[in-house]
């Protein structure tokens, strides 16, 4: 029988409708390679007791001849970050330890309306704050392709599942990059839908006007396939966008036939600094680019004068949103509670929030803070606010002249765990290219491109399109994602060194 | 441009967003935060007057719920999580000072 | 706590003139809260729910939760801003206002802060002897209630030396409309009516709406009150103290009162005012002070990300401005000329703050006369009884227009005498139902069978033969003596002028 763990969603799914593989096989599957990679890897934090049980009810509903959605039976990983009713949620932080939601996010709840099947919550930074999974407060993830490496962050627990084959789907949150930035160090898709495009309920919340949920990925059609099972209007998030959207499973589909890169204008932004980006990433950003052309792609440099401002904006706007949206740990209600004999319930929060959040949220916190306190706001928040504006419009007049924009997904490849933890600003300075879209609010697609030569290690392309515009980037990914397969005769994945390594016998 | 971070005000900061920091904490912080805010700074250079500012990346109004009930919790889900409860409510030590 | 000096009001006015200013928030009755859709325990229909019963995730700040704005809530707040003569901002939204404290479940109060719903209004107050006072408002805007905090251990139920609180989140995210005056000058020795009567307005305003149910002793209305003095001739403002928790309309005027008083008497000892928040004492009659402003007052307003602007459409507030109801100094002309009270009556109504009550009372089906007369009379003395007992409800509180005019109804088909009225109004005041549920509860009725009367009578007679004789000769008043035992009898649930009919029917067989 084939490595059912080695199968796309999509393939899964197919061998899950024909009934050749049950949804417990393949659960079990999953389960089984967590059980001999993750104790390396570490990108579950939690896997589910119900698993199996869920699937046999998939099974149980299938040979019933119930019609279900295209993805039934198919396990996924849920990034801690969304709260789940069956499972705890910590948002990767001590203070939400052991944390049971009474309610399931949007997202979750329609995963498992479509029958798939929640395998367990990856390992993220504390609250998605940090771009390596090194500020979780249970330890980092690693790197299937090297274990003395970041997975990227915040979401790094979800990509190294889907990287290592824990998982063939995982969910994800990006506010400046936590799910392309990760899936451009594992060599996996990652996809930032347009801001509103999927429910913001259930999240826990870091910067509420840079939050997007998306899906973690092999391949760009099961993003597609993800996306359209989690995405549409949810009442229960007031910035939700009440439209109906396309298939993006079909756009995928449409975009691997090869047509969508004949004539398509693809944005190359000409004040994207190349100090700074390793030379490997330059280099299988620039033959990605090459592949298009050949393809019939035609590249435009446009100019983006004000991304430059983008990192700098993004570090008062989400400190100062984190600031507010974490006050509520603070011991009342839920979570961590510190006692301090003799003291007052003010004593108690603030004991409590001293030693149940990490370095990294105490740092945003006081930064937020600091950026909202009275006399500081118009030149802090306020101005980020406007750089908002000046980006959008730079995005305006790019899209008036390209259909995507592309960048290298991060500038350098993954790097090693500890080498930038004591300098955040250098760790900032990682979301340099995906913090735009969070900014502007459009949708983002990280696709591997290749390998750095320098160390071997994957590199991803972004492309950007203008908000609303999610099937573009399915179609443009998924073409792209054609050319190269064909080019690397199989996934980037294949040739991940430690996978085939991590046997059961560790 | 001239530092405004201090220990004084991080300390200040810290007693707002009800952090207890300890003195290496806010040594430390000060320190960070000097570097950061440097680099941030440089937002107010193209923020003129004349550009509005974007609370919300796309642009919507009038978003309403219809006054019906739901969603409602269980006391038991209420209270499911609370650190300390009696008499079907939160519990919490002493609170310094008054009333809002 | 060491007592106030008081100066004697009269003096006060001499030497300073008071300035005031009034923050009242206004519980919204929507069938759910602000944000979620959680019943609202502000809508009566809720009020009388058990602790964390009315929580939704939002309510008590629950991870992933987020806020959906209830469109009731949004049309109650335009039609209060026009009632308000307020302009309705074409745009408007909402504000985080951060501050930690344990009954505020997401450590952040939605509000509106830069641009509120409504903004430069007026409201004509009409004090006792029908002078109008112009009150300016600055604004309305909407927000969200707290939860409810209750303190245990300490030896008053308050918050100072209490051991440990309790917190319900049952009030958390109840929409709120508070509405801000600007300064209000020239009201002069008039100022604690001023206060009274601008609670009084407000209230009346919301009631004609049907926005709010208006129990200031549920909290429904709450009223922060602004004083400050200064000295004659001078132009500065003085120094000011928000008194807050003033929970009665009775309230508001005497703690109006007492700051001019207590103001008065530090400054003329060449004292200052400390600029503070000072809370009313319901029992004591005194403010106290609360926690100074400081630089932790730093409540970091920023634009609530989670919520969108609430534009309203022009027709949209067209058409709540054709609805509005007709202005208070209106509406109190049109009743004073619909039932035809003296000036005298009239003023009794106005300041009990009772026009609502007494008006839905005669809507009910009650004669203006009655109505009246329930609601200044029996109402108002059982009012003024709880407050020296400290509990402060007002008449309002005590019982429905519905159930005074059931009342009067007994009375005017003959079940009930006056008196017997009384002890009824008592039994629905304790809570024991409608005027008809006590009635039967408790055995009220006049007993209006003939037969029984007759028995009574003839035992009565018949145990007194000496005064059936005089009756007898024709001294009538000499029946008295069987009136009494018969009523005595009766547990005096008879009719007397009935009683005395059939006496003297008897004793002249
Ligand atoms: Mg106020
Ligand atoms: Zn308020």
């Amino acid at each position: 029988m084939t490595d059912l763990t080695k199968l796309s969603a999509a393939a899964l799914a197919d061998k899950l409708a024909s009934r050749e593989v049950s949804s417990v096989e393949a659960t079990r599957a999953h389960l089984d390679r967590i059980a001999a990679v993750d104790g390396d890897i570490h990108a579950f934090l939690h896997v589910s007791e119900r698993a199996l049980d869920v699937a046999a009810g998939i099974d149980t509903r299938r040979a019933a001849g119930e019609q279900l959605g295209p993805l039934a039976g198919v396990p996924l990983a849920i990034k801690d970050v969304l709260v789940t009713t069956d499972m705890p949620s910590t948002s990767g932080s001590k203070i939400l330890e052991g944390y049971m939601s009474p309610f399931d996010a949007t997202v979750v709840a329609r995963a498992r309306v479509a029958g798939l099947v929640p395998l367990g919550k990856t390992n993220m930074d504390e609250f998605a704050m940090g771009s390596s999974t090194e500020h979780s407060a249970y330890g980092p993830t690693r790197n299937p392709w090297d274990l003395e490496r970041i997975p990227g962050g915040s979401g790094g627990g979800s990509a190294a599942a889907v990287a290592a084959f824990e998982a063939p789907l995982a969910l994800g949150s990006d506010t400046g990059g936590s799910i392309r930035q990760p899936a451009h160090v594992t060599g996996t898709v990652g996809m930032k839908p347009t801001y509103g495009g999927v429910s913001r309920y259930g999240a826990i919340a870091l910067a509420s006007s840079l939050d997007q949920v998306g899906p973690v990925t092999r391949t760009v059609l099961d993003a597609g396939l993800l996306h359209d099972v989690i995405g549409g209007h949810d009442p229960h998030d007031s910035t939700s966008l009440a439209e109906a959207w396309p298939s993006f499973a079909a756009a995928a589909r449409e975009g691997a036939t090869g047509d969508a890169l004949k004539g398509l204008r693809v944005g190359v932004i000409k004040e994207l600094p190349d100090s700074g980006f390793q030379a490997g990433v330059s280099e299988s950003f620039r033959a990605a680019l090459d592949a298009m052309q050949a393809h019939g792609a035609e590249i435009v440099e446009i100019s983006a004068p004000h991304f430059e401002y983008g990192v700098a904006a993004y570090y008062l706007v989400l400190p100062a949103e984190a600031s507010s949206n974490l006050a509520k740990f603070d011991s009342v209600r839920f979570g961590m509670r510190v006692d301090v004999p003799g003291g007052t319930v003010e004593d108690v929060m603030a004991a409590t929030r001293d030693a149940g959040f990490g370095d990294e949220v105490k740092r945003r916190i006081i930064l937020g803070t600091y950026a909202l306190s009275a006399g500081y706001y118009d030149a802090y928040y306020g101005s980020a606010q406007k750089v908002r504006t000046l980006i959008q419009r730079d995005f305006d007049e790019a899209f008036a002249q390209v259909d995507v924009i592309a960048t290298p997904s991060a500038p350098t490849t993954a790097f090693k765990l500890g080498e930038k933890i004591d300098d955040p600003l250098q760790m900032y300075l990682n979301d340099v290219t995906t913090i735009p879209a969070n900014l502007a609010g459009v949708p983002g697609i990280s696709i591997p491109s290749g390998l750095a030569a320098e160390d071997g290690l994957p590199v991803g392309i972004q492309f950007l399109a203008p908000a609303r515009e999610d099937a573009r980037l399915y179609r443009v990914g998924a073409a792209l994602e054609a050319v190269l397969l064909d080019e690397w005769g199989g996934p980037l994945l294949d040739r991940a060194p430690m996978l085939d390594s991590m046997g059961g016998a560790r | 441009m001239v530092s405004e971070i201090t220990p004084d005000l991080v300390r200040h900061l810290g007693v707002l967003a009800r952090i207890q920091l300890s003195d290496e904490e806010v040594e430390r912080l000060t320190g960070q935060l000097d570097v950061i805010v440097d680099n941030i700074a440089k937002v107010s250079e193209v923020a003129t007057p004349d550009i509005a500012a974007t609370s919300h990346p796309i642009a919507l109004q009038n978003v309403f719920r219809p006054d019906e009930v739901g969603d409602l919790l269980t006391p038991a889900q209420v209270l499911q999580n609370a650190p300390e409860a009696a008499d079907g409510r939160f519990r919490v030590t002493a609170i310094l000072g008054e009333e809002q | 706590m060491a007592k106030d000096a008081l100066m004697d009001f009269d003096k006060a006015l001499e030497l300073f003139e008071p300035v005031l200013g009034f923050e009242v928030h206004v519980e919204l009755n929507t069938e759910t809260k602000m944000f979620s859709a959680a019943a609202n325990p502000a809508n009566s229909a809720n009020h009388a729910a058990g602790p964390n019963t009315l929580v939704a995730p939002v309510d008590m700040g629950l991870p992933g939760a987020l806020p959906v704005v209830n469109e009731t809530a949004v049309r109650y707040s335009i039609s209060l801003g026009l009632a308000l003569g307020c302009s309705i901002a074409p745009s408007s939204r909402f504000a985080r206002k951060n501050y930690f404290y344990p009954d505020l479940g997401k450590n952040y109060q939605i509000s509106q802060y830069d641009e509120p719903i409504a903004f430069e209004g007026h409201v004509d107050v009409e004090l006792a002897d029908g002078t109008i006072v112009p009150v300016p408002i600055e604004r309305a805007h909407m927000e969200e209630d707290a939860g409810k905090l209750t303190h245990v251990g300490g030896a008053t139920g308050r918050i100072q030396g209490a051991e440990y609180s309790l917190v319900d989140y049952n009030r958390a995210g109840v929409p709120l409309v508070e509405i801000v005056t600007k300064p209000i000058y020239g009201t002069e020795h008039r100022a604690p009516d001023v206060a009274k009567a601008y609670v009084q307005t407000i209230r009346d305003i919301v009631l004609s709406l049907g926005i709010s149910d208006a129990r200031m002793e549920r909290g429904n209305l709450r009223c922060d009150a602004n004083v400050s003095l200064r000295p004659r001739g001078q132009e500065k403002l003085g120094t000011r103290t928000e008194t807050k928790n003033v929970n009665s309309m009775r309230s508001v005027e005497r703690a109006v009162r007492y700051e001019i008083q207590r103001q008065a008497a530090i400054l003329a000892a060449g004292g200052k005012i400390t600029q503070e928040t000072r809370h009313w004492h319901e029992d004591t009659g005194t403010t106290s002070p609360g926690r100074p402003k400081s630089d932790a007052d730093d409540y970091r307003y920023f634009p609530e990300p989670d919520l969108l602007p609430v534009v309203p459409a022009p027709e949209l507030i067209e058409q709540l401005r054709g609805a509005l109801p007709e202005p208070p100094a209106a509406r109190r002309r049109r009743l004073k000329a619909e039932w035809g009270f003296t000036d005298l009556e009239f003023q009794d109504v106005v300041n009990g703050g009772l026009l609502a009550e007494v008006e839905a009372t005669v809507a009910a089906g009650a004669a203006p006369a009655s109505a009246r007369k329930w609601w200044t009379g029996e109402l108002t003395r059982i009012a003024n009884a709880t407050s020296a007992e400290g509990t402060g409800r007002e008449a309002s509180d005590l019982a429905t227009p519905a159930q005074v005019a059931e009342l009067q109804l007994l009375i005017d088909e003959g079940t009930l005498t006056d008196k017997l009225a009384r002890q009824v109004l008592e039994g629905v005041v304790a809570g024991e139902g409608s005027p008809k549920d006590v009635v039967a509860a408790r055995g009220l009725a006049v007993v209006s069978d003939d037969g029984a009367l007759i028995a009574a009578i003839d035992e009565a007679l018949a145990s007194q033969p000496d005064v059936l004789e005089k009756i007898r000769d024709g001294k009538v008043q000499a029946a008295g003596a069987i009136i009494g035992a018969v009523m005595k009898a009766m547990k005096g649930q008879a009719d007397a002028a009935r009683v005395r009919e059939l006496v003297l029917e008897r004793a002249a067989q």
